[in-house]
């Protein structure tokens, strides 16, 4: 291809194919006809980001992983899409995640499908824009964005609970990310002008301003607070067990897998390089608060019942870790940040994926209810069981690399903070063999007495989940080699 | 000039031909070919283009583009407003002609409120405005709460314009030559003198009660409850939003070289409207109410104009004037063909008119300030003006929370249509005809078209 004649990019492909995909779904009355429908879109966003991948050398293709449209231009915004290593590797979760839990849902049924899978693709077309934005407005754009569809979503077909739930979700997220449109706007007074306005909100001009924000430090906290409700961090959280719970499953992995993400990455975008300096003085704050979080979610999932309750608990704890690696600022941190990002993901749709089995097969979410399925779905519990043995990071999972290498950053930043976080290694170790135990082992009842094995689509996206867990368990390289640029970009401008 | 004039002589041949029309519907055409014939003839003047009559205005009035831009934002709306709940007014009682009549002398104070350059003709203008507001708000003859909401505005209203009418002397009897034009009531830098200073806080006093500011918001919520909802509709809107029109462009061009002297005045204010606004609409149960309370949130918001007073702040004014009434317009549109004006009238609509609900939800989405709507687009300009101001990030931190709040009770509309059931009845008077549809799926796509490109408003500004 001639990077000259371009008429179209592989940002702008990857962000509005999904939202094309989405409104034509909206149209599609068949039911069978829009599921394939969304399949077949989701799999070519996939293809289309696994295709960006033989294109990432910057400085040859620059034309074709940068696109920036006419928009604002009197206030200095345009409307500017750019892949670099870590949006690379998070538009090619998402696209994944899509497809794994189009396919993964497939013999669900919903009332309204064709509304449920537009507004589902309408998602992924807000999660790509963030992870590609490369200004700071078309970023809270794409941040919003993301949220409204899956408002609907968790509203309209989730649990019995499922409006309050889901307001509260809403309520939280909406007024987080009003603060960060503050320090945004606060971050903009201080950038340089350019040829149409005095100020600028490109990426660039906030990563310029560091300097400036020096002396406002507090404007640090507009920004943290948002992406904390998102990820969440304690104690930010209290709205993501509710909602996880509530919400239609198809949408939780959303959630869990992809949007938690959203929060991870805004602090390595958004937060690390343009508050150098209070990222480094409220760095122990941040890190206690990411502790505590981790030994506290940790606590609470064994004493959970409820599957899903469990699985959102566990999910605070690992990513009370990332946000704690990402404070340490170094270099072997961040790596590890990139790659448990993308493990995270693939394991907590596993996870999520194989409740959903147990809850439409058995009828109950209830650990205390259920017992012996081993017994009947041996193939399911083989599944299970890697993807458990993943969420305690064992060796040979993926994600082991990740936690070992956030773990040896937090060594070397501080030995206490490392040593308590350690705990919550024994804890996941608990409360995951303790769910194995209660939920697959022991004697069969009533309850699990008429499981079937899995079918035919589970058991592919398992399947393409195992073989992920354990490639990246034993050769986590490809995804070091593709964030590294981010890293080190990150990495100079911090220090 | 063309605008007063033509709306002026419009609203007199209505009222006229009032007498000889029978047909019930022939003033709602007769209205709406008016207002768009008002567009044109306000475009055409724009640019120093072509006014119909030249008349020495002796500087009292003032057709600069930015004014004249804010002139077409309100007859846009007003436009929108007849071709959306024109019918409506047909229905609120047997004298048709005279309430697009009146509507037509409101306009013609509009327009005089946005381009006043002496505090004669604000006066003037306000006074235009009030009194068809006052007759229209106790249209409905026949219902008490009608009655008691006019006397009540008309009462107010009255003690509001007195305590404007003290002002404008103080400032006359204060200023060095005896001036009403408010660009030479102050000279220099000098700290004001305490007539200036005490005219200045009675004018704001009063056009706070025009604008609903709390504490002196206390009409509002009553007026806009008992006014028959169509008018309830424009009186939130259109009036509203060029009284802060007049209100910014007072303070702007009379005190704003005072700005820091006054400006803590505007900060309590702010903080009052928007707490008041906003907590008082969580616990609403009937919808005309809350939305009655949301314009005072709103307004708490528009204050930030003032606040600021900056280019960009001025920007948003006149785009947050666009997009709030343009939603509100669209979402009391809907409002009046429900029966039930609680908010459990509005469950399970999206299942009896999904095309309805859709829309409203994009209005309601506008409201709260949701990215891709021009609520959005308006709000962050009013935010970022503020933050440029550069002191009392607070404050802006304070509205933003306020903003959070107000997504609670927008969301509960979006709940009851969306996710709620109702017991099967009809929920609406029977005429939702197909081209009231397509007017509020267009009134929703310019929502979003300005959401996206505010450039296309603002642009106008400037030329």
């Amino acid at each position: 291809m001639d990077p000259k004649n371009i008429w179209i990019t592989f940002p702008e492909l990857i962000t509005w194919l999904p939202l094309i995909a989405g409104l034509i779904a909206f149209m599609i009355r068949k039911e069978k006809t829009v599921k394939l429908w969304a399949i077949l879109a989701s799999l070519l966003t996939l293809g289309i980001s696994l295709a960006s991948l033989f294109y990432t050398d910057h400085a040859k293709y620059v034309n074709l992983n940068n696109v920036s449209y006419y928009w604002l231009q009197s206030i200095g915004s345009s409307f500017a899409l750019g892949l670099d290593g870590m949006a690379r590797m998070l538009t090619i979760l998402t696209s994944l995640c899509f497809s794994l839990i189009f396919i993964a849902t497939y013999k669900s049924t919903y009332k309204n499908l064709n509304i449920f899978y537009g507004l589902m693709l309408l998602t992924q077309c807000g999660l790509m824009g963030v992870f590609t934005a490369m200004d700071a407005l078309v970023f809270y754009f794409f941040w919003e964005l993301a949220v409204i569809p899956a408002y609907f979503l968790c509203s309209r077909w989730g649990g019995e609970k499922r409006i309050q739930a889901t307001f509260k979700f809403f309520i939280y997220t909406f007024a987080g990310s009003l603060l960060m449109l503050v320090g945004i706007l606060y971050v903009y007074t201080l950038t340089g002008p350019t040829a149409n306005s005095d100020h600028s909100f490109s990426l660039n001009a906030f990563y310029a301003a560091a300097g400036a924000v020096k002396g406002h430090g507090w404007v640090f906290w507009l920004f943290f607070i948002a992406f904390a409700i998102k990820m969440p961090v304690f104690p930010f959280h209290t709205w993501q067990p509710d909602t996880y719970e509530q919400a239609p499953t198809a949408t939780t992995m959303v959630l869990s897998g992809i949007m938690v993400k959203m929060g991870v990455f805004a602090l390595i975008r958004w937060v690390l390089p343009v508050f150098p300096d209070a990222v480094i003085r409220f760095d122990n704050i941040v890190i206690g608060l990411s502790v505590v979080g981790m030994i506290y979610a940790s606590l609470i999932a064994i004493k959970q019942d409820d599957l899903k309750r469990f699985v959102a608990y566990s999910s605070i704890a690992h990513i009370g870790l990332m946000c704690a690696a990402i404070f340490t600022r170094s270099e072997i941190g961040l790596q590890g940040v990139m790659i448990q990002m993308f493990s995270h993901g693939i394991n907590i749709i596993g996870m999520w994926v194989v409740v959903d089995i147990i809850e439409k097969q058995t009828g109950t979410r209830k650990m205390s209810e259920l017992g012996g399925i081993a017994h009947k779905a041996p193939i399911l519990t083989l599944f299970l069981v890697v993807i458990a043995l993943a969420n305690i990071a064992l060796p040979l999972t993926n994600a082991f690399v990740g936690e070992f290498m956030m773990f040896s950053s937090l060594f070397t930043f501080s030995i206490a903070y490392a040593g308590v976080a350690l705990i919550s290694i024994i804890l996941a170790a608990v409360y995951t063999l303790n769910m194995v135990q209660k939920v697959f082992y022991g004697e069969a009842n009533t309850v699990t007495g008429n499981m079937r094995d899995i079918s035919w689509n589970q058991k592919l996206v398992l399947a393409v989940l195992l073989v992920l867990i354990f490639m990246y368990g034993v050769y986590p390289q490809p995804i070091f080699d593709l964030t590294k640029d981010t890293v080190a970009t990150i990495l100079t401008r911090i220090n | 000039m063309n605008a007063i004039i033509f709306t002026a002589i419009w609203g007199v041949v209505l009222m006229l031909g009032g007498a000889f029309i029978k047909s019930k519907s022939t003033p709602r055409y007769l209205a709406i070919f008016g207002i768009i014939l008002a567009l044109i003839l306000n475009c055409i003047e724009m640019n120093q283009g072509m006014p119909l009559l030249y008349v020495d205005v002796k500087d009292m009035l003032d057709f600069r583009n930015f004014n004249l831009t804010f002139i077409n934002v309100a007859f846009g709306c007003t436009l929108l407003f007849f071709l959306l709940s024109g019918r409506d007014i047909e229905k609120v009682g047997e004298h048709v002609s005279e309430y697009f009549a009146l509507l037509f002398f409101i306009l013609c104070g509009i327009t005089l409120i946005s381009t006043f350059n002496s505090l004669l003709i604000l006066f003037i203008g306000i006074e235009i405005v009030s009194i068809p507001l006052y007759i229209l708000t106790g249209s409905d003859k026949k219902n008490l709460k009608s009655n008691e909401a006019a006397l009540k505005y008309f009462l107010m209203g009255a003690f509001s314009t007195g305590i404007m009418l003290l002002g404008i002397a103080f400032l006359y009897g204060g200023s060095d030559i005896g001036t009403f034009n408010i660009h030479l009531i102050i000279s220099g830098n000098a700290p004001m003198p305490a007539m200036i200073a005490s005219g200045m806080v009675f004018l704001l006093i009063a056009m706070s009660f025009k604008v609903s500011a709390a504490p002196f918001h206390f009409w509002t919520p009553d007026v806009y409850d008992g006014a028959p909802t169509v008018f309830t509709s424009f009186m939130a809107t259109i009036v509203k939003v060029a009284a802060f029109f007049a209100f910014v462009r007072l303070f702007d061009n009379a005190f704003g070289s005072m700005h820091a002297q006054w400006q803590t005045l505007i900060i309590v204010l702010i903080v009052a409207t928007l707490l008041i606004g906003n907590l008082t609409a969580v616990f609403q149960q009937s919808v005309k109410r809350m939305l009655a309370y949301s314009s005072i949130a709103q307004a708490g918001f528009m204050l930030f104009s003032l606040f600021a007073l900056n280019a960009i702040a001025k920007e948003g004014l006149v785009l947050y004037a666009a997009a709030y009434s343009m939603a509100s317009i669209g979402i009391f549109a809907i409002l009046i063909k429900m029966k039930d004006f609680t908010i459990d009238g509005f469950n399970g609509l999206a299942k009896q008119q999904p095309l309805l609900a859709v829309t409203a939800t994009i209005f309601l989405l506008s409201l709260t300030g949701i990215p891709l709507t021009a609520g959005f687009q308006s709000k962050f300009y009013m935010l970022m003006g503020a933050v440029q101001n550069g002191h009392h990030i607070w404050l802006v931190i304070f509205a933003v929370l306020c903003a959070a709040i107000s997504a609670y009770y927008y969301f509960r509309i979006i709940q009851a249509m969306f996710f709620r059931e109702n017991k099967g009845d009809v929920m609406l008077t029977d005429d939702i005809t197909a081209t009231f549809k397509i007017l509020l799926v267009i009134t929703a796509l310019l929502i979003i078209v300005l959401g996206l490109l505010p450039g296309l408003l603002l642009n106008w500004l400037y030329f």
